[in-house]
């Protein structure tokens, strides 16, 4: 499944990034300590958080993350939101709450990586 | 004893911090933090001092007091400035920081980290993940730093990301703070109100910069009789007529405009 059609199935809006929509999505990893997606992602994965700050972009990048998911329709700062564009990272953002959002990826069979 | 007032911007980064400004050398910082007025600053980096002493010799000739210290990421992803009045304290402290930070930095993605001499040469690259979080507790990190007699104060209360409020919504009951900063225009009051733990410590304003336009831009204005991290805390505690003047006080030019008899 690519990140387009997860943002598609589950009304996503793209944020930015859109370059990347046709990408292979591997699983996804839901967490809001940089620290632990940084030892705990895997490339590929769709990246579930609440965090909307400028270093959320930069750890995607090092773990060449498939995008970034922000819950609660929140909006990402406008530096991330620039670095997200420069990098070609997608942004893709939901109003549901991390709960709701990561059971409906489960439900579309994303898997988290274990 | 004489009492002075004292403009102090205690957060400032140099070009060490990966998401700092190349630009912010020692003598730039200096000369900006001057040109502001401000009669003390200190030099903030995350978990990391490799600078603080270029900074300090930076502005021997100048009047201005450089207070070497440190940003420190707790595991919780909390920033803790530390303020010491000697580098030398500051580099036991990054000794504790360094044996509980893991991974290297990845400059493309989080920024360089240049280590510089006074005047600015490039010395090293440090490669340590500097934006990372360290292994240390938050209390483990305010205890050393108060063990060290450093001033603890918690970053940037009023911005979610990396700051105690956003990210435990609360402030353990026996954390030894010395003071809550606001980096943004928000009042005490205001924090207190949305998190009444925080009605419990003084508040300092400072500007965080990570670029030389914003060194100075938010100040806070000690009463102290010298610029020291014990008189800071003594201003902080309402202690023997110290004070906290907090907010952006413009002093005046002479030292006698200055001057206030305690």
């Amino acid at each position: 499944m690519t990140v387009g059609e997860v943002a598609e199935m589950l009304g996503l809006e793209v944020l930015t990034g859109s370059e990347g929509l046709e990408r292979e999505i591997t699983g996804g990893y839901a967490s809001d300590l940089l620290s632990d997606v940084l030892a705990h992602s895997q490339a590929g994965n769709l990246w579930v958080t609440l965090q909307t700050h400028r270093n959320v972009i930069a750890v995607a990048t090092l773990k060449d993350l498939a995008a970034v998911v922000l819950v609660n329709g929140r909006a990402p700062d406008a530096e991330a939101l620039a670095a997200a564009r420069q990098e070609k990272v997608p942004v893709l953002g939901s109003q549901l709450p991390a709960f709701e959002l990561v059971g409906r990826l489960y439900q579309m069979g994303i898997r988290g990586t274990s | 004893m004489t009492l002075a007032l004292f403009k102090a911007d205690l957060h400032i980064h140099t070009c060490l911090s990966p998401c700092a400004d190349l630009s912010m050398g020692p003598r730039t910082i200096v000369d900006k933090a001057a040109w502001e007025g401000l009669d003390v600053i200190g030099v903030s980096d995350h978990n990391s001092c490799e600078n603080a002493l270029a900074v300090v010799q930076a502005a021997r000739q100048k009047n201005l007091r450089v207070l070497p210290g440190m940003e420190v990421t707790s595991r919780e992803e909390v920033h803790i400035l530390a303020i010491f009045d000697h580098v030398e304290q500051a580099l036991w402290l990054q000794e504790v920081v360094y044996d509980h930070l893991h991974g290297e930095n990845d400059a493309e993605a989080f920024g360089l980290q240049a280590v510089v001499n006074e005047d600015h040469d490039v010395v090293a690259f440090n490669n340590r993940l500097l934006a990372g979080a360290t292994e240390l507790s938050i209390e483990q990190v305010v205890d050393s730093i108060r063990d060290l007699d450093g001033l603890a104060i918690a970053s940037h209360v009023d911005r979610e990301a990396f700051g105690i409020i956003g990210q435990l919504g609360f402030i353990p009951a026996q954390l030894r703070l010395d003071a809550l900063e606001l980096v943004g225009n928000t009042c005490p009051e205001q924090v207190s109100r949305r998190s009444p733990p925080c009605a419990r410590f003084p508040f300092v304003r400072s500007s965080d910069a990570h670029s030389v336009e914003d060194i100075g831009k938010v100040s806070t204005s000690f009463l102290l009789v010298e610029p020291t991290t014990a008189e800071i805390r003594k201003a902080l505690r309402g202690q023997e007529g110290r004070r906290v003047l907090l907010g952006d006080i413009t002093v005046g030019g002479s030292v006698a405009e200055k001057q206030v008899v305690g």
